[in-house]
C-alpha cells in the first residue's frame, strides 16, 4: 500500500502559490472541498485561475476567495447566485470564461485520461464555438475542445482510505471524480478517513492512483443552497 | 391570456411516454414531473448526477448531498442511481436521454434557441443547456409566448446570444402548441379560448396555420 495520508489541510496544500490554476470539485455548494477552500483563504495567495462549475455564493465556497480578490480568472458553466461575482465581472476586475457544463466535465476527464482534445457538438454556432476548430462528423458539426491543465485539483469525497481510494455520496459526486488526476497534484479531502483495507475494493469510485494527498476535513458545514421540502399529509 | 405556467407543464406532460428518460430544465419544465400519468414508467435525470429523481423531501429529511440541477433538495425513487458529471453528460451527448424539456428567452422559426445571456444585463451562464440542445433528439421548449413588454418570443431570428442552432422541435406556450418545420412555426393546437388571430398577433416569426387548429386538451 502506498500511503497518501497527510496529517492536516496545511500539509495537504503545501506548494500552492500565487498565479496557479486550480480545479475545484462541487456543484453549487454540494460536494465542494470546504477545508481546502478555507485554507486557500488563509494563505491569501493571489492571481488564481479557478476551474469549477460554479463560483459559490457571496459568503461560502469560492465566494470566500472572490471576496478577498484572490481569483483573477474563473472558468465555470453557471455563476448565478453570487452578487460579488457579478460586480467583479461587470467591472472587469474578474476575468470569466463560461463554458458548457458537459464540456467542462469532459475537459477534466480528458486531462485525467491523457486525451489532449476532443470534439463535441455543444456550443457549435454560438459564442462558445467562435474561433475554435470545427469538423463535421455524421453530418453534424462539432468543435474542438482541449483538456484542462492545472497545478492542483481539490476534490471532496465522503469516505477515503490511506491509499487514496475514494467513495462519494449522492450528488456530491458531481465533478469530483473527473477532477481526480486532472491536475498535477490531486488533494482529496474526506469526511471519514479509514485505514487501508476498510473499503470494499468493489465499491471504490476512484482508485488511489489518481490521488497524491488525502486528509480528513476538520469540519463540514455542507450548506444547502435551496432548501425545498414538501408537507407531510 | 391562455394557459397558466402549471397548465403549460400539464400539456407538456402529455408528451412524456412510457419508458422515457427525461431531463427537465429549471422553471416551468420542473413542474412537468407533477403531471406525468402515474400508470407509465418514467425516470427523471438531473444533469448534476442523478437518475430516478423523486419529489422534494419531507421537512427535516433534507440531505445537503442530494440535490437537483436547480440546487434544490430532492429525494430519489426506487431504481435511482448517482453518477459523475462526465457520465451524466455522456448520457446526454450520447442521446440516451429520450426527451429534454427546457425554458427559453427566445426561439427562432428555424429552431434556434437563446436562453443563457442578455448582454450587459444578465450573465449567469449556460450550465448544461448547450450540451442538452446540441445533442438531444427530442427537445420541447416551455415558455410564455410573449415577454413582459408584450413582445413576441417566437421570432424570425433570435436577437440574444444563441444557446444552440436549429435544435428545437416543439414549443408549448401559454397560447399554443407549435412545431418547428422547414417553413417556420407550424401551429398545432390553440389554448382554450385563444383564437388563431391572437396567436398570429403574438408570433413574429413565420407561422403556418393549417385549416383546422384544434383546441388543446389538458
Amino acid at each position: 500500500m502506498i500511503n497518501k495520508k497527510v496529517a492536516s489541510v496545511k500539509e495537504a496544500l503545501k506548494g500552492v502559490t500565487d498565479n496557479m490554476t486550480f480545479l475545484l470539485g462541487g456543484f453549487g455548494l454540494c460536494g465542494i472541498p470546504e477545508n481546502a477552500i478555507q485554507r486557500l483563504v488563509e494563505l491569501n495567495i493571489k492571481n488564481l485561475t479557478c476551474i469549477s462549475n460554479n463560483a459559490g455564493v457571496d459568503d461560502f465556497g469560492l465566494g470566500l476567495l472572490l471576496q478577498k480578490k484572490q481569483i483573477k480568472k474563473m472558468i465555470s458553466s453557471y455563476v448565478g447566485e453570487n452578487d460579488e461575482f457579478e460586480r467583479q465581472m461587470l467591472s472587469g476586475e474578474l476575468e470569466v470564461e463560461l463554458i458548457p457544463q458537459g464540456t467542462l466535465a469532459e475537459r477534466c476527464r480528458a486531462a485525467q485520461a491523457g486525451i489532449p482534445a476532443f470534439y463535441t457538438p455543444a456550443g457549435y454556432g454560438t459564442e462558445v464555438g467562435e474561433g475554435k476548430e470545427s469538423r463535421v462528423f455524421n453530418g453534424k458539426p462539432h468543435i474542438l475542445e482541449h483538456a484542462f491543465e492545472a497545478d492542483f485539483a481539490f476534490v471532496k469525497a465522503w469516505k477515503g482510505d490511506e491509499a487514496g481510494n475514494l467513495v462519494f455520496k449522492g450528488t456530491a459526486r458531481n465533478f469530483n471524480p473527473v477532477m481526480c488526476g486532472a491536475g498535477k497534484i490531486t488533494v482529496a479531502e474526506v469526511e471519514e478517513l479509514l485505514p487501508a483495507g476498510s473499503l470494499d475494493p468493489n465499491e471504490i469510485h476512484i482508485p488511489g492512483i489518481f490521488v497524491q494527498r488525502i486528509f480528513q476535513g476538520e469540519r463540514y458545514e455542507k450548506r444547502i443552497e435551496q432548501r425545498t421540502v414538501r408537507k407531510r399529509v | 391570456m391562455g394557459l397558466t405556467k402549471e397548465q403549460i407543464a400539464q400539456r407538456i406532460a402529455k408528451e412524456v411516454k412510457d419508458g422515457y428518460y427525461v431531463n427537465l430544465g429549471i422553471g416551468i419544465p420542473t413542474l412537468v414531473a407533477n403531471y406525468v400519468r402515474d400508470d407509465i414508467s418514467v425516470e427523471f435525470q438531473s444533469e448534476n448526477g442523478v437518475l430516478g429523481m423523486g419529489p422534494f423531501p419531507f421537512e427535516g429529511k433534507e440531505d445537503a448531498d442530494i440535490i437537483n440541477a436547480g440546487k434544490q433538495t430532492i429525494t430519489t425513487l426506487k431504481g435511482a442511481s448517482f453518477f459523475d458529471s462526465a457520465l451524466s453528460f455522456g448520457m446526454i451527448r450520447g442521446q440516451h436521454v429520450d426527451l429534454t424539456i427546457l425554458g427559453a428567452m427566445e426561439v427562432a422559426d428555424n429552431g434556434d434557441i437563446a436562453n443563457w445571456k442578455i448582454p450587459g444585463k444578465m450573465v449567469k451562464g449556460m450550465g448544461g443547456a448547450m450540451d442538452l440542445v446540441a445533442s438531444a433528439e427530442n427537445i420541447i421548449v416551455a415558455m410564455m409566448h410573449t415577454n413582459r413588454a408584450g413582445e413576441s418570443k417566437l421570432l424570425k431570428e433570435c436577437s440574444l446570444p444563441l444557446t444552440g442552432v436549429k435544435c428545437v422541435k416543439k414549443i408549448v406556450t401559454n397560447l399554443a402548441v407549435l412545431e418547428i418545420t422547414s417553413e417556420g412555426f407550424k401551429l398545432l393546437e390553440r389554448a382554450p379560448g385563444v383564437s388563431v388571430a391572437e396567436i398570429k398577433e403574438a408570433t413574429q416569426g413565420r407561422l403556418i396555420v393549417p385549416n383546422e387548429v384544434p383546441e388543446m386538451t389538458l
